[in-house]
């Protein structure tokens, strides 16, 4: 059930957030060191990982700003599977692409939480919102500057958040990158 | 205009064409010119604007236009800058308006392009502009062709199905519905953008006739992300065993397969899809192909792709799209990828081609990654002084293979990979290179 954040458990809500925003950070570790496989335990079966398109639309018609899954062509809508298999391409060490690897730097920011949902007083999802600066350079003068804002819903599985929902909004139309070879 | 005859630089007897086609900065003025200019190039599908006020803004080579269709239904395409200080009159996507208003002095056109509006008309022009004279920029000749819009500024180009002639056919195996239902496709919403560092003719030769690329894509076939059953390879066995390049050297087009055959000399010309829907579909359309012996889709079924001189690349089934490489000088290019559907495809099936499209092609395709990887670095690594002096080697399959026996005007390999494609298209691009007129 979904239920109003409880503004009185002030010390509760703080856990809460740093126990959240600690998670993103140890995410984001991962990605950097690129311990891909590990990654990809962060979510659950039923993932949904999505990075639609920005359009530019006239004032007032934002809600055809962003591609709409499942009806339009997004960068990503993928799923489990779908991120696995990037990931063991990855892994290949003839992903042309990738190799030789990117440095890849993630800055998670701007961690806040959107609802909480609780089971017997227990909580076991969360809404969050949060800011991405992603960095890449590859080769010798290849950058690039990925910028957005995140929508994760986290869910409690054995004990562990896992990633039940990831929406990235990418602030750009005409995507300034050859590839998306990295993760957000 | 650069006084070498492009004729020295693309040798199509010898296979041997100069690196500096693919990064002089003089060549690629003169192919903004001259072949920019006159070809006919891919603007847009007709389901992007479906209803009257519909607009979507797309590019002619480095020049932006509107495609609209107007109170009438009927289609424009339209320079997407006013007559009078050249602001864009259009900087949305896309959209529905009753007209387009510059937003610098307020000139405003209607959806026909005509300038129905001029602030101070009376006051500051004393009622003396003829406004007939100052509508927006239109191309000279517009095709709708089952469903894509294609479009030249040249009065005297030949018409569109003149100019694709017997090179249709595959165009055709994109544009009909699987069971060949004619034109029975559309696009999906959302078009994939993305700009790279490569010259644009890398992109176009690739579709147009590189099937000897496959250590490109080692690592996605090592991870199998085709259409059918979860990790299966992208393409079958059997195409990857068919080796024929079909290409039209008096037009540039090419194909990177062989020509339809009937149904009977076939084998079952689609994958085995996990999902139940998609493998109903597609059963059925088989059926219904052999029923009213349409034009068979054959092996080209399995994935292959071409392209229409100069810039419209495709492929035909798995994944479906147009690639329309737009060049954004000698070492840079904007891609442009949408994907195409049947018009008939159950929710499921629709969503299972959308996957696929993004799984193989864009920035974020397994496929398509490794593949922009190479034409970029062959573009960095061709640019310096040394670079230049040595020609690239298009000797694969030279000699080999011969007229078509059916498709007018086409060339075909015999059944083995073949370079004879891409000369095809550099002898056409060199043609019109040289031609002043």
């Amino acid at each position: 059930m979904a239920a109003a954040i409880d503004t009185g458990a002030d010390l509760e809500r703080l856990l809460l957030v740093r126990d959240i925003e600690e998670f993103f950070y140890a995410e984001a570790d991962l990605l950097d060191e690129r311990r891909f496989v590990e990654w990809l335990d962060l979510f659950t079966d039923d993932v949904q990982y999505l990075m639609p398109m920005r359009r530019n639309v006239k004032f007032g018609e934002w809600e055809r700003e962003t591609t709409k899954s499942p009806e339009e062509v997004s960068w990503f809508d993928d799923n489990k599977t779908t991120l696995t298999q990037r990931v063991n391409q990855l892994l290949t060490g003839v992903h042309w692409a990738e190799e030789p690897r990117s440095r890849v730097c993630h800055v998670v920011s701007g961690v806040r939480i959107k609802e909480v949902t609780t089971q017997n007083g227990e909580v076991t999802a969360v809404d969050t919102g949060s800011r991405f600066v992603v960095y890449r350079n590859r080769l010798e003068m290849e950058t690039d500057l990925f910028v957005g804002r995140r929508e994760d819903t986290l869910r409690r599985v054995g004990g562990q958040w896992k990633i039940a929902r990831r929406v990235i909004l990418l602030e750009q139309n005409v995507l300034l990158a050859k590839n998306l070879t990295v993760f957000f | 205009m650069i006084a070498t005859s492009m004729k020295r630089l693309v040798d199509v007897d010898s296979g041997i064409i100069s690196r500096e086609i693919f990064v002089n900065e003089e060549i690629y003025r003169q192919e903004q010119e001259r072949i920019f200019t006159r070809a006919w190039l891919f603007v847009g599908h007709e389901s992007q604007i479906a209803k009257p006020g519909d607009y979507f803004s797309s590019y002619m080579g480095e020049d932006p236009v509107v495609l609209s269709r107007d109170r009438q239904g009927q289609i424009h395409v339209f320079l997407n800058s006013c007559r009078h200080r050249g602001m864009k009159v259009c900087r949305y996507d896309e959209g529905n308006t009753p007209v387009f208003t510059c937003p610098y002095h307020g000139w405003s056109y209607g959806l026909d392009g005509s300038l129905v509006g001029v602030p101070r008309f009376k006051e500051g022009y004393y009622g003396e502009l003829d406004k007939s004279q100052w509508g927006l920029v239109e191309v000279a000749q517009l095709c709708n062709y089952k469903g894509t819009i294609w479009a030249t500024w040249d009065p005297k180009a030949p018409p569109f199905l003149e100019y694709l002639g017997d090179f249709r056919v595959f165009l055709d195996g994109t544009l009909d519905a699987f069971d060949g239902e004619d034109g029975g496709s559309e696009v999906l919403g959302g078009v994939h953008k993305w700009v790279i560092p490569t010259n644009w003719k890398f992109v176009a030769e690739n579709f147009n006739g590189d099937h000897y690329h496959h250590p490109t894509h080692i690592s996605v076939e090592a991870v199998g992300i085709g259409p059918g059953r979860t990790g299966e390879a992208r393409h079958s066995d059997v195409q990857r065993h068919r080796r024929h390049m079909t290409s039209f050297p008096e037009k540039g087009h090419g194909w990177r397969g062989g020509p339809p055959q009937s149904l009977d000399e076939e084998i079952y010309p689609f994958p085995r899809f996990e999902l139940p829907e998609a493998e109903a579909y597609f059963q059925a359309a088989y059926d219904r192909r052999k029923k009213i012996g349409a034009p068979s889709p054959p092996t080209w079924m399995f994935g292959g792709g071409g392209n229409v001189f100069p810039n419209a690349s495709f492929h035909i089934a798995f994944p479906r799209s147009i690639c329309v490489s737009h060049p954004r000088g000698p070492l840079h290019t904007e891609m442009w990828r949408w994907y195409l559907v049947d018009k008939n495809f159950p929710d499921a099936v629709k969503d299972h081609f959308r996957h696929y499209s993004m799984r193989y092609g864009g920035p974020a395709g397994m496929t398509e990654q490794d593949d922009m990887e190479n034409w970029c670095y062959a573009t960095a690594a061709s640019k310096g002084p040394i670079a230049r002096r040595y020609d690239y080697n298009y000797q694969l399959g030279l000699g080999h293979g011969g007229v078509h026996p059916r498709l007018q005007g086409a060339w075909v390999s015999d059944g083995e990979f073949s370079e004879r494609n891409a000369l095809s298209m550099y002898g056409h691009w060199a043609e019109m290179m040289d031609r002043a007129d």
